[in-house]
């Protein structure tokens, strides 16, 4: 991987778009579900945009990521159509799951995602199972492995991250700790304020890092898949973030767990505003450069609403498929 | 065809499919160094070294999860449950996880797992080590849930359930592995979905898997001495299940007993018991009658374990319910 200090003006600039694409399609779910055409649950990654794109930016193609249910940014950044991904929110036949996953499970086989997982927590020993079958095979390839910080105090991760480090698994837990767990506050929740140090239990490397500075997360990241991958050694990053907005679509933006305040102050240090300042600063990109970004995005953010909704639902047929690999149900009177 | 046990069954099947294909490995608690906890896994670290038999550190939900994890991207896993009793602690990972995958996914990631372990009594192992499942996992779609009685349903079943590509529930015996019987050298199949006719027989149909196939079989023994007449059969996977056999068994007998060494509420034979008077209720001549655990946690002292538990007597007195015989 290219050392942040080397990245080129263009992969400034695409760290840049992809953030912003996050942005607005994000923007757009939340305008989409008060329609109705997202239905469920819709939980939105806006301010935590630069963890999942700078952590991205240290794989390659044939890398794995496994995600929790606030997951649409990191399949539009891993590769996923933005189409398929708004149609599955949709629950039309051309979503990546056909709509049988919806919101909080987006799958694709194609690019290496592999969920999309709403127990919290419970995707940590799945992905800590691909990077054994990685290992097992000898393929040099890497697991990132996102969640929020308080899937940490469930038995799942002490569990995982033992055998990560026991077996020498390629494997990158990323912790997007944005500080609430729902409504309840880490303080309120952990024994242990520095996530991170929970590695010091296994054994593990570990880092802290500012999770609302991209090429921060990314030279974090990039070390620990270097780790993984030559080494074959897991590591547990702390990237320390925010969500701009409430825990899912039903709840509101501040209210009985935190202030309007607090939510006003951390969005100064927006993410996706501070990497522009940044680029724009070092004469990477200016206004008119970040308006023709914007513009960029929005169309590939309306193509893909257009698309999910002139999409069909999926047939009826659909609902006994995929149940097993074979033909499956439903149960008939048995022919005597 | 040499005579072997339901424990050696087990390790051949094992032992040839790993042989057959290397993308199959074993992993669980004391599998390796230890052999096995009940020797399934006996001499398999030996011949295939610690990357494929891998000793496990007590961590139920978590190695569960790591083979889901490995069979989303294309290895075949064989995770030993030291024993069903322990299932619980990875009901998240089987019922989440394995069981919904492909569904969720839309078809895009099979989960070709087996989960396999002993369940049911032994002998005065008390309330936490002593359960019958499958009726548990039966509930879920998306999972098989397979019960062999003999060790050549046994091997054949667990070979089967390795080369399926959905995620099979492989309930043993734990009272069964020391048990006798013909199991032919080398690769053969018991296709997961058929039911078989242990004995055939025309007054009443029996319908038992597992261990309660040795139970309905010394009830039949005892009843024929009689002159009544049993048939057996022994579904072997309780998911999906092979309806015809047992409607047609009840059509020709009129009565069924179903023996279920789980307890009753909720249980297999509530479903059975369901599909007979769908499929052939004009055919019966009496209600379908069950004998179950008992409706109790399983106590230690063995007197209460031995009434907690289905025995031939009960099957006896059962088949002598439907038939009306006092």
């Amino acid at each position: 991987m290219d050392r942040p200090a080397t990245l080129s003006k263009e992969a400034h600039v695409e760290l840049l778009r992809k953030m912003l694409l996050g942005r607005r399609f994000e923007e757009r779910c939340a305008e989409m579900y008060a329609l109705q055409k997202i239905g469920g649950f819709c939980h939105l990654a806006i301010g935590q945009e630069a963890v999942s794109v700078g952590a991205m930016s240290t794989l390659e193609p044939d890398d794995y990521i496994f995600c929790s249910y606030r997951d649409h940014v990191h399949a539009i950044v891993k590769g996923s159509d933005p189409g398929r991904v708004m149609a599955e929110l949709f629950g039309r036949d051309t979503g990546l799951s056909h709509g049988k996953g919806g919101s909080m499970h987006l799958f694709d086989a194609d690019h290496g995602i592999l969920g999309g997982h709403a127990i919290v927590g419970a995707h940590i020993p799945l992905a800590t199972g691909v990077a054994f079958a990685a290992k097992y095979e000898s393929r040099p390839q890497v697991v990132l492995c996102f969640f929020g910080e308080a899937a940490v105090n469930i038995g799942a991760f002490h569990e995982s991250l033992n055998m990560a480090a026991l077996w020498k698994l390629p494997c990158v837990y990323i912790v997007e700790n944005n500080r609430y767990g729902m409504g309840t506050s880490i303080e309120r929740a952990s024994a242990i304020y520095d996530v991170a140090q929970r590695a010091c239990a296994y054994d593990m490397a570990s880092e802290t890092v500012d999770g609302m500075d991209v090429l921060a997360v990314r030279e974090s990241v990039g070390r620990a898949v270097t780790l993984a991958r030559r080494e074959s050694k897991p590591t547990l990053i702390e990237a320390r973030c925010y969500r701009f907005m409430g825990h899912s679509m039903s709840d509101p933006v501040h209210g009985h767990y935190r202030t309007k305040e607090e939510v006003e102050e951390q969005k100064l240090k927006d993410p996706v505003r501070g990497y522009f300042q940044q680029l724009s600063s070092q004469g990477i990109i200016d206004q008119a450069g970040l308006e023709q970004l914007n513009a960029e995005v929005r169309t590939i953010v309306d193509a893909a609403v257009e698309f999910a909704d002139a999409s069909p639902e999926p047939p009826a047929s659909a609902l006994y498929e995929d149940v097993y690999s074979e033909p499956y149900g439903p149960y008939t009177r048995s022919q005597p | 065809m040499p005579l072997i046990t339901y424990r050696d069954a087990l390790n051949q099947a094992l032992r040839e499919e790993m042989q057959r294909d290397p993308k199959v490995f074993l992993m669980g608690e004391e599998v390796g160094v230890y052999q096995g906890a009940y020797k399934v896994s006996r001499g398999l670290l030996q011949e295939f070294g610690d990357r494929r038999v891998i000793d496990t550190p007590i961590t139920e939900e978590g190695f569960t999860g790591v083979g889901v994890g490995a069979a989303m991207v294309g290895l075949r896993p064989v995770i030993e449950m030291m024993t069903w009793n322990f299932s619980m602690l990875a009901m998240d990972q089987i019922i989440n996880s394995a069981a919904k995958m492909l569904y969720m996914s839309g078809g895009q990631f099979r989960i070709p797992i087996v989960l396999r372990g002993p369940g049911g009594a032994a002998h005065q192992l008390a309330a936490q080590h002593s359960q019958s499942l499958e009726s548990w996992f039966a509930h879920v779609p998306g999972l098989k849930v397979v019960a062999p009685s003999t060790p050549y349903d046994a091997k054949g079943l667990l070979k089967a359930a390795i080369r399926d590509d959905d995620p099979v529930i492989f309930c043993e015996g734990e009272t069964l592995y020391g048990s006798k019987g013909e199991v032919p050298d080398g690769d053969y199949v018991v296709p997961i979905g058929v039911a078989d006719v242990k004995r055939e027989g025309t007054d009443v149909t029996i319908v038992a898997w597992s261990k309660m196939v040795s139970v309905a079989v010394k009830a039949a023994d005892t009843l024929a001495a009689e002159g009544i007449s049993c048939e057996i059969i022994d579904p072997r996977t309780l998911r999906p299940l092979d309806e015809a056999p047992i409607i047609a068994s009840v059509q020709k007998t009129n009565r069924c007993v179903v023996v279920e060494e789980g307890w009753e509420y909720s249980g297999i034979g509530a479903q059975l018991a369901y599909l007979i008077h769908r499929d052939a209720f004009s055919d019966l001549d009496a209600p379908v009658t069950r004998v179950t655990g008992a409706d109790v946690p399983m106590p230690y002292a063995k007197n209460l374990e031995h009434l907690a538990t289905p025995s031939a007597a009960r099957v006896v007195e059962a088949v002598k319910q439907v038939l009306y015989i006092d």
